[in-house]
């Protein structure tokens, strides 16, 4: 049977067909939109958390989509160690249902910001990065006005200790400057997996890099790893 | 019938950019003795319990699983 992925639709959802677009017409695997009043996973080899605004992003950014029915299905198919991608908002809902550590805030400078940035790969310990190096950058677009990553300081130091930072901001170069942490993450945090690894948050939009008239086409040799590694594609 | 009412508020040790703004800009109207300004959240909910006491519970469950994120948010409840 040939490998799925699944990619959530939430109302308020907007990067739902684009995630579609970057998984089926560009790395051609076999992708479908999942209605977050499904609940079942069966048959689903990676869930995409996909970006947008699901309900509004009234009380805060993901607080209401985590009652969503389908997420009692994604907490059950994160128990089972399966992989759980989330861009944006998605990774905002992770985190509002407790699947990721830490919360978003408004970025320090309370401005929404859309443009491209470049992140760095701090960890490879996940599938999800495991095929990628060190230090390997990317140059992908951001889109968020809540995406300054906060964790308490302990909480912090577990996730460094655990190897839990997938990425980072940084500039061109690969330094991570005051200026490239353009939303005051803490440690310039831009994406993060869970402990066991089988969960990856992120705000910068790969999926949204898969054409050079959209600008980069640097999500390509990112998914191409993603699944890969994941045994997808 | 009872009503709860809920502030929220950012984290005493997170920097508040909407409060600091809004505090400079009282400071720019004069206002100088206004040395801190925390903006947050107001909810007002009415809740159908025997007690003020079980109205507390139930506005503090409210809270703490969906109202406030404790991870950046401290919250108050007061029941009427």
């Amino acid at each position: 049977m040939s490998k799925k992925i699944g990619v959530i639709v939430f109302p308020g959802s907007n990067c739902d067909h684009d995630a579609y677009h970057a998984m089926k017409h560009i790395m051609n695997a076999e992708t479908k939109f999942l209605w977050h009043k499904d609940s079942d996973l069966a048959g689903i080899d990676l869930l995409i958390v996909p970006g947008g605004f699901s309900y509004g992003d009234y009380l805060r950014s993901g607080a209401i989509a985590r009652f969503s029915p389908i997420m009692n299905a994604v907490q059950d198919y994160v128990k089972q160690g399966r992989p759980v991608l989330g861009i944006c908002n998605g990774f905002q809902i992770l985190l509002e249902a407790n699947l990721l550590p830490g919360a978003m805030l408004h970025n320090e400078k309370l401005r929404f910001v859309c443009k491209n940035v470049h992140i760095r790969v701090e960890s490879t310990r996940s599938p999800f990065t495991g095929g990628l190096e060190k230090g390997q950058l990317f140059n992908v677009p951001v889109s968020h006005g809540e995406g300054n990553y906060f964790i308490e300081e302990d909480g912090l130091k577990k996730m460094e200790d655990r190897d839990q930072i997938a990425f980072r901001y940084c500039n061109e170069q690969g330094e991570i400057t005051e200026e490239s942490n353009f939303n005051g993450s803490v440690s310039a945090i831009a994406g993060i997996t869970n402990e066991d690894g089988n969960v990856l948050g992120m705000m910068p939009h790969p999926e949204r890099a898969m054409e050079s008239i959209l600008g980069s086409t640097d999500g390509i040799p990112f998914f191409n790893s993603m699944l890969n590694e994941l045994e997808i594609a | 019938m009872y009503k709860a009412k809920v502030y929220i508020t950012l984290r005493k040790s997170i920097l508040d950019p909407k409060g600091k703004a809004a505090h400079q800009a009282l400071q720019n109207l004069g206002l100088k003795e206004v040395n801190d300004v925390r903006i947050g959240k107001f909810i007002e909910m009415n809740i159908d319990a025997n007690s003020e006491e079980k109205a507390f519970e139930l506005a503090d469950k409210a809270c703490s699983q969906l109202l406030a994120n404790e991870v950046m948010e401290d919250y108050s409840i007061e029941i009427e």
